[in-house]
């Protein structure tokens, strides 16, 4: 039985047992690892920050290698090889005998000789431990700098700002990722950064740290310099071949084992893998290459196969930087190769594109995607099969209006070799078997079955298309069938509940699902009731989601936040003072929310009756924030007051809120009011948003806020306020009916087959002939809004249930506050 | 904390928990019993009522007794889903049905006359 010993315990090292595992190696193999932990997910360090759960990250637990027989060795450092008689020694003088040996030593932070590096507060960005400390010291600073500004250097200023700090990236490049995007991406991209509140400063020469024992602040060669708490230096990493060195193993010039396309060093009896190895000269800064080159040595040790073997691998790359989206891949920039660009640079967006084709305008030799990469899993697909371009070559970057994805072709044009998942190394013709031979339906199938999308997951959106089309071309009809107790779509659901007069969820469950019901299907059935007959949602309460059965958001801790609702965002000064009463009294958080209301924070359950009582006295009604339904109607001062106004937008806002109030629908629910063109009111930020025209109102609809930011479009132009509201009427009921469960207008918008021209011919032309349809049943539900709190105080029945104890009066005990700016929090969790 | 799953013959101390309608139906409700936060449900479409600890073991929150309950598989087994990220946990065995979550203690439970009983092991 042959003895492996591998040295460092990373994810490459993971990969490597684990392929060795999945091949039945006889082999007996010893993992020795210097950090603590069994090898982890670096790719999504980050997500550490979130919170600092480390076994999520973990690729495998200990238990794992145990029960394959596979000897973990943790917080051990090899510190010496001796390849004459084939044993490894360790700092605690542990000696290992080998007959293979695989190097997966990684690599570490290049940290840069600048004076005073040594100093507190200077961090690199590699280790969960590293993040540790920053954390720990990030809380009594409140700047951060990083030095770098490529890849990792966002990623990590990224960290820095979520950790409250105000961030600089400090770059010695005039751009930035000077090593995957050009002069215009980079300008723009800058501008992202700023954006998202880091500052960019580039061309600059770090010349000192300085400080005392802590860092107090960075200067530069031209005389600048910056105050600033705490550094993360991300300026490179440094393969760690210092084992190599000692024991005679060539290593190249610029770090790295040297290593030939089996992974072989110069010693045929010791391979290198992942970012310690070197190439061709080249070291691959990136997990997907590693997890080849572990394919290359497990299929020798394995299988004896020496026919597998490194070829190199693509470096194209897609930035999971929240907020801003930056790709590349193959050769962004093709200095010195005959090409022709084609560019957009849409300022206006914020959107940089660039591809490059060859001269004669047949394939992608590489590109550069900021601010919209959507198309980056097509356009990569398309330059690694070198598949033939379309006749215009520039519409794969242009998105006509409507259309959805501008990369003008569909998976169905990808060859069966096509490489989906680089990570695991999963061509399309695998999906496809998987679902054609295997009869698998769904993501979490192909995940089982091929692995496809379980490294970095940024596969997932293409290998979903493949799904659809392969199961559209079977003849099987992609349905979204809710969950296991229901096999309908929502919009079956709806048509069930409504042609059948179903009233309540037992009732439904009884006559068309089967078993217990869950969490998916509950609320959703909650919903929909709630969308087709306007009942109050508290009378089948257990069936709603926490914050419906106690109308009340939650929080951590178990508190629940009350909303009044404020139509418009008008308020009386008596009804100001009601609310801080409340607030005083409840010994309540307050905070002014975006849609222009009050956010009262930390009520006990026991408490939310007599909170409510309280307001409902003042005449407040509740603002449902914690339903899937209409929030707000945000609207700017308006012509009342406004020296530009044109109409009076409060007026307008106040009455197009107090129409929709407590409509429920798939998602929630915003809208906006803005008195002129200069849109105070960001009305085209929401799901609905009027904005006053010279001749009357201009509608846009399909617009949010959020992760993904998207601009409402023009529904209809420069029509009266009754065109308006019958307009909305039609738009909302048409959404409520065919929308997804969870589904924004904006997705859903898009979805729609003909998008915007479609939903025009729907509202404003009736071509289905449902307009009337549609707003008799918004008139129906308008007709049925009570306020939900007001119901709930006057009947003791539901009084009852705000209770934390069945058995006790009292509040939950465990609940734990603090203080801080004068108001009352919940302890972190 | 560490998880059982009591079995009917460790019980030493049945604790009245309620009557019947102090529990809504298709949910649950908790209880308090010296220091001890018990979740009881009544899972009125099976016909079933179930005991479990009231704590969410994912983010240490006293809340298992507002989650929403339901059944999974074609075993059909009964689960709760905690209201915060909808991690779901057997109510029979305690188990975390979809992830590696810490199981949840579980006890018996029985109806006399209209009041619910929960069955505690309690060190003497
Ligand atoms: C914050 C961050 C974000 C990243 N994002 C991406 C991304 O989006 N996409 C991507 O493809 N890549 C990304 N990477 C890079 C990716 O993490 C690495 O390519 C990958 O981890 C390399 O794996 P490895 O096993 O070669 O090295 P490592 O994961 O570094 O593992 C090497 C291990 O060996 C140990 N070791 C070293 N010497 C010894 C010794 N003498 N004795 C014992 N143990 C030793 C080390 O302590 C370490 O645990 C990112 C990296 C970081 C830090
Ligand atoms: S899991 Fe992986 S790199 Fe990753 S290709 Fe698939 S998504 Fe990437
Ligand atoms: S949108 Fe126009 S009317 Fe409204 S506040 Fe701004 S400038 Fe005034």
């Amino acid at each position: 039985m042959a003895r492996i010993v591998i040295v460092g315990n990373g994810m490459v090292s993971y990969k490597l047992c684990e392929k060795l595992v999945e091949k039945n190696s006889s082999a007996s193999i010893t993992v020795i690892g210097e950090e603590p932990r069994p090898a982890y997910d670096r790719v999504h360090l980050s997500a550490y920050f979130e919170d600092e759960n480390a076994d999520k990250l973990t690729m495998a637990p200990k238990d794992w290698y145990n029960g394959n027989g596979i000897n973990l060795i943790t917080s051990e450092k090899v510190s010496q090889i001796n390849r004459e008689e084939q044993y490894v020694t360790t700092h605690t003088n542990a000696k290992y005998e080998y007959d293979y040996l695989v190097l997966a030593t990684g690599s570490s932070a290049f940290v840069p000789p600048i004076k005073g590096v040594e100093k507190k507060g200077v961090f690199v960005y590699r280790t969960i431990e590293d993040l540790e400390m920053m954390m720990a010291y990030g809380k009594k600073a409140s700047s951060a700098a990083v030095l770098g500004g490529g890849l990792l250097g966002l990623e990590a200023a990224k960290a820095a700002i979520d950790m409250n700090l105000k961030t600089s990236v400090v770059e010695f490049a005039p751009r930035l990722m000077p090593r995957q995007i050009d002069e215009e991406g980079g300008l723009l991209l800058k501008n992202k950064m700023e954006d998202l509140g880091i500052d960019i400063l580039l061309g600059k020469a770090t010349s000192n740290i300085e400080g005392e024992e802590e860092m107090t602040g960075m200067a530069f060669s031209d005389g600048t310099s910056l105050d600033v708490d705490m550094l993360i230096i991300s300026a490179g990493i440094r393969p760690r071949d210092e084992l190599g060195k000692e024991a005679g193993l060539e290593v190249a010039e610029r770090g790295g084992f040297v290593v030939n396309s089996l992974m072989q060093t110069s010693d045929e009896k010791i391979f290198a893998v992942g970012e310690c190895a070197s190439y061709e000269n080249m070291i691959y800064g990136l997990v997907a290459p590693g997890y080849d080159m572990a394919e290359v040595v497990a299929e020798q040790i394995a299988n004896d196969n020496k026919e597998y073997t490194f070829t190199g691998c693509d470096m194209s790359t897609k930035l999971k930087l929240i907020g801003v989206d930056v790709a590349s891949f193959g050769d962004p920039f093709c200095d010195n190769i005959p090409h022709y660009p084609i560019s957009i640079n849409d300022k206006k967006n914020g959107i940089y594109k660039r591809i490059n084709v060859d001269l004669e305008g047949k394939k992608l030799l590489g590109g550069i995607l900021i601010g919209d990469a959507d198309d980056y899993n097509m356009l990569h697909q398309m330059f690694i099969n070198e598949m033939a371009l379309p006749p215009h070559p520039q519409d794969l970057i242009i998105k006509s209006s409507g259309e959805e994805g501008g990369a003008g072709m569909g998976v169905d044009a990808l060859p069966d070799t096509a490489q989906v998942c680089s990570c695991e190394n999963v061509s399309k013709g695998d999906i496809c078997c998987s679902i054609k031979d295997d009869g698998v339906t769904d993501i979490n199938g192909i995940k089982a079955a091929t692995k496809a999308g379980t490294g970095c997951g940024g596969c997932l959106p293409m290998v979903n298309n493949i799904l659809e089309d392969t199961l559209a071309s079977m003849g099987t009809v992609v349905r979204k069938e809710i969950c296991e107790h229901f096999p309908y779509t929502r919009q079956e659901m709806f048509d069930l509940i409504k042609v059948n007069e179903i009233k309540s969820y037992t009732e439904l469950l009884e006559k068309y699902g089967s078993g217990g019901g869950c969490e998916t299907c509950k609320p959703l059935v909650g919903s929909l009731l709630a969308s087709i007959w306007n009942d109050l949602i508290l009378k089948e309460s257990t069936i709603q989601d926490t914050n419906d059965r106690f109308l009340a958001n939650i929080q951590k801790g178990g508190s629940y936040s009350v909303v009044p609702r404020i139509p418009g965002g008008e308020i009386t000064p008596d009804k100001l003072i009601v609310i801080g009463e409340v607030a005083k009294e409840f010994d309540l958080y307050t905070k002014i929310t975006g849609g222009q209301r009050i956010d009262l924070f930390g009520a006990r359950l026991n408490d939310l009756p007599l909170i409510w009582e309280r307001l409902v006295d003042a005449g407040f009604e509740s603002g449902h924030a914690y339903g899937k339904s209409l929030r707000t109607v945000k609207s700017c001062v308006g012509s009342t007051w406004c020296r530009f106004g044109l109409h009076d937008s409060v007026g307008f806002a106040i009455e197009v809120e107090n129409r929709y109030k407590g409509l429920r629908s798939p998602h929630k629910l915003k809208g906006g009011v803005s008195g002129c063109i200069r849109e105070c009111a960001e009305a085209r930020g929401k799901d609905f948003g009027i904005i006053a025209t010279e001749k009357g109102w201009n509608l846009y609809v399909g617009g949010n806020g959020g992760a993904n930011p998207k601009h409402a479009v023009l529904l209809a132009g420069d029509i009266d306020k009754e065109t308006v509201i019958k307009y909305l009427d039609r738009y909302l009921m048409f959404y409520i009916k065919t929308a997804e469960p969870l589904q924004r207008t904006a997705p859903w918008q898009e979805k729609l087959e003909g998008g915007i021209d479609y939903l025009k011919q729907v509202i404003c032309e009736d071509s289905l002939g449902i307009g009337e349809q549609l707003e008799n049943d918004m008139k129906i539900l308008i007709a049925h809004y009570t306020c939900e709190w007001k119901a709930a105080i006057n009947d003791p029945e539901m009084r009852k249930r705000f209770t934390h104890f069945s058995n006790d009066d009292s509040h939950d005990p465990t609940q734990k506050f603090k203080r801080e700016r004068g108001q009352r929090f919940p302890v972190a969790w | 904390m560490t998880f059982e799953h009591n079995t009917l013959d460790q019980v030493t101390t049945w604790v009245k928990a309620g009557h019947v309608s102090d529990f809504p139906e298709d949910g649950g409700s908790s209880i308090l019993y010296k220091d001890q936060q018990i979740a009881v449900f009544n899972f009125t479409t099976i016909n079933k009522w179930f005991a479990t600890q009231n704590l969410c073991p994912h983010k240490k929150q006293m809340i298992l007794a507002r989650g929403i309950i339901g059944t999974q598989g074609e075993e059909q087994t009964p689960k709760v889903a905690c209201p915060y990220h909808k991690k779901t946990f057997s109510l029979e065995t305690g188990e975390n049905l979809n992830g590696c979550e810490d199981s949840i203690t579980t006890f018996p439970i029985k109806i006399e006359d209209d009041t619910v009983f929960v069955g505690l092991v309690e060190e003497k």
